[in-house]
Order: C-alpha cells, then structure tokens, then sequence
C-alpha cells in the first residue's frame, strides 16, 4: 500500500509538468528543437501514465474514446485543409505563401496549422491504440 | 565512442536472451542510448523522437501485445547455421563497403554540397523559422510529411479494425474470430 | 595492416551500426517467436537511422537551428528524413502487434514452427 502512496502523488506532481511540457514543444518547435510528432507522443505518454496508475476507467473519463478516435483523422484533415485553403487562394497546393499578406509571414502561419494537425493525429492514434490494446485483455 | 560500444553490448543481450519481458526491458534501455547517440550526433529533434516513441510507446504496447499472447520463448530446437552464414555474409559485405565512405565528421563531403547550404542561408529569410529541420519538414518538404500523417491515420485505423471490440471466446476451438 | 586500422578508427560509426544490421536481420530470420521477429525487426530500423545520421555530422559544427552565434552547422537533411522514418517505424510495430495478437487468439500460439505444424495438419 506505501509503494502504491507514492506512485500516485508522484503521478499527481508529473502530469501537468508532463501536459506542459508537451504543450511547449509543440509551440517552441520554430525556435529549438521540437515540432508536432515529439509533442503528440509526449502527450500520449501523459494519459498512459494516467491510465496505469489510476486505472483505465479513470483516464477514459479524461480522453474519452470517441473524442480520441475522431481525433484521429482529423489531424489528417487539418493538414490537407491548408493545402487546400492555398490551393483556393490561388497558389500550388501546400504552397503556404499565399496564406497572409506577405510570403514569409504566409509560411509561418502554414507551419503552425500543419504542426497542429501533426499534433493531433499523432496524438490521437497513439492513445486509440493504446485504448485497443488494453481493451482486449480485460 | 564509448556510448555505441554499449549499444553493441546490449544487442547482443537482445538476441541471446530468451525471456521475452527481458528483451522489452532491454529494447527500452536500447532506446535510451540510440537517443543519447543523437544527441551527441548534433541531432536534438530526432533524439527526442527516438526517446519518446522508442521508450515510451513502443515498449508500452509491446508489454500490452506480451500480456495479451502471455508466452515465453521456446528453447530453439535446431541449430541456426544457414541464418548465422547469410548474416555474416551481409556483414562483409557491407564492411566491404565502407571503404569508400568518405571520414567521419569532414565538412567536404559531398553529402554537404548540394541542397543543405541553400536550406541553412534561405530558411530564415524565407520563412522566418530558425529551426531548419521544422521548416525543411513543414514547408520545403511538407508534401512527405503530410505522407507520414496519412501512413500513423492508416495504422490507427488498422489497429482500430484488429483489436477492436472483446475477445470472444473460442467456441469449439475452430471457429475462432471471423472479424 | 595500418589501413585497415585507420580506415576502422575513421568508420567505428558505420562498423557498429553495421553489427546492429546484422544482428537485427539475424534475428528475424533466426528467430521463430513472433513477438522476437518483430524486435529484431525494431533494431534493424534503428540501426538505418544511425546510418543516415552519422554522415550528416561535421565536426565542430552545431545542431541545426540557425543562431547568430554559431557558423558551421549540421545536415539538416537526413533529420528530417529520419523523423519521418521513426514515426512510420512505431506505426508498423504496432500493425505488426496487432496482428501477431490476433494470430494467438486464432491459433494458441505465437511460435512460428508450431503455426505451420497446425496450417499443414488442419
């Protein structure tokens, strides 16, 4: 029971240090090293640890699984979306520079929608199948 | 460099031990070194992957695919010769092969030549995203990661249709999961 | 043989990353477990991505994000590739799992010799 005590506030401690920390490489990924993939999985990570400490229902009451399996393709479309939306406005699909007034400031705006959708698939899948995986032992 | 001669080590650890639980443990511990051997290789961005996706998920679902099978592995009857000679074959060969690689670390290589210096003197300007491997990624090559995407949303969906839903219970044995 | 000895000290990357080759195809054909089969084929992976990262390094140079401070940096390229080859990597092993899951609930076992004993007889 006292090993039990102490994984759980240690739990307690990390998780919001563990969702932060996420959350800050996926944004700070133009400005160091990071970017959409490692966000998604660090997030991923988060609700696994979530789930073995405090048990499966509990963190299926934080990520439900419908959410996370429509997350799923959704990052897909958030991605072909830009492409597209370029494509409308009048350049080559995916060619972000017609985005915004100018061309560079156009091409950061389509990398952070891009790292967006990036995140959420990958985020998505990750727990969907993690969610499979552990359904079908119990 | 001492770290890849600990990686060595613990491969062969890998393909010796016979305890699968032991071989998840020393896969993550892999992982782990493979990332520290980025970092050292100038590589921040890929070593974080290596890590989080190495040691984390990887080792989580291979641990949840051991509880679902709940198996050891065998004692191997036969004896392993002919794999054993092609893979020391390949082995020579590919030394073989190293010859002619160019010395590590030389900035005069041709791999430097061609595309990488205009990505390092344009991405700033163009794009005003200091981190090259992001903007290389998203924008100078965003059609292979919107690839990748399409290639995690299939195997999402792949597992989705496997392993969705309880395992029934075998019936007589035969019909087993027609799903 | 003083070039067979140079060329190993300038190579040591490209030997060890040539052992872990080696022994991941090993393992995959040697091997019959499934799950092993599938580990072997991890490291054999793994091994690929060191192989394109170690030529992309120039000594004395930095990460590649771009600084004032800093002059000489590393390829760029092959990270990119490599980050999109990790990802596709975890996506197949979890494929690869699933499968071999629902092979053990079809056939009560995950070793290869027996899964063709049982397909030959049945």
């Amino acid at each position: 029971m006292k090993l039990d005590l102490i994984l759980r506030v240690g739990t307690k401690v990390l998780l919001p240090l563990l969702l932060l920390f996420a959350l800050y490489v996926q944004f700070h990924g133009e400005l160091g090293p990071g970017g959409g993939f490692q966000a998604g999985v660090i997030m991923t990570g988060a609700v696994i640890l979530y789930a073995i400490i405090f048990g499966l229902n509990a963190a299926k009451r934080i990520a439900p699984q419908r959410l996370v399996e429509a997350m799923v393709p959704l990052g897909v479309l958030i991605f072909a979306g830009t492409g597209l939306a370029a494509m409308l406005l009048g350049g080559n699909f995916l060619d972000y520079s017609v985005l915004a007034a100018d061309p560079p400031h156009g091409r950061e705006l389509g990398i952070i929608l891009v790292e967006a959708g990036v995140l959420v698939t990958v985020s998505g899948t990750m727990t969907a199948i993690f969610y499979a995986f552990s359904e079908r032992g119990r | 460099m001492a770290l890849l001669t600990m990686l060595a080590a613990v491969t062969v650890g890998v393909v010796r031990m016979r305890n699968l639980f032991g071989v998840v443990v020393l896969v993550g511990a892999y992982s782990f070194l493979m990332a520290s051997v980025l970092v050292v290789l100038d590589a921040p961005d890929v070593a974080m992957t290596e890590a989080a996706v190495g040691a984390g998920v990887s080792t989580v679902i291979l641990l949840a695919t051991l509880h679902l099978t709940k198996s050891m592995e065998y004692p191997h009857p036969r004896k392993a010769y002919l794999p054993l000679f092609v893979a020391a074959v390949t082995g020579a060969v590919l030394i073989w092969g190293t010859y002619s690689l160019p010395p590590f670390g030389t900035a005069d290589a041709p791999i430097h030549q061609h595309v990488a210096p205009k990505y390092l003197s344009d991405s700033i300007k163009e794009t005003m995203v200091p981190n090259v491997v992001t903007s290389v990624l998203a924008d100078y090559r965003g059609f292979d990661t919107l690839g990748e995407t399409t290639v995690v949303f299939t195997a999402g969906i792949g597992v989705l249709l496997l392993l969705k839903g309880r395992r029934r219970q075998r019936r007589e044995g035969g019909g087993g999961p027609a799903e | 043989m003083p070039a067979a000895l140079q060329n190993a000290i300038d190579h040591y990357n490209y030997f060890i990353t040539i052992f872990l080759m080696v022994s991941g195809l090993y393992i995959v054909i040697a091997r019959g477990n499934m799950i092993k089969k599938l580990v072997g084929l991890s490291l054999f992976q793994t091994s690929v991505y060191l192989l394109y990262i170690s030529p992309g390094k120039i000594i004395g140079g930095t990460a590649p994000i771009l600084d004032p401070a800093f002059k000489v940096y590393s390829n760029p390229l092959p990270h990119v590739l490599i980050l999109t080859a990790i990802v596709v990597g975890v996506a197949t092993l979890a494929l690869g799992l699933a499968i071999v899951a629902r092979i053990h609930e079809a056939y009560g076992t995950i070793e290869e010799d027996e899964i063709f004993d049982r397909d030959a007889e049945g």
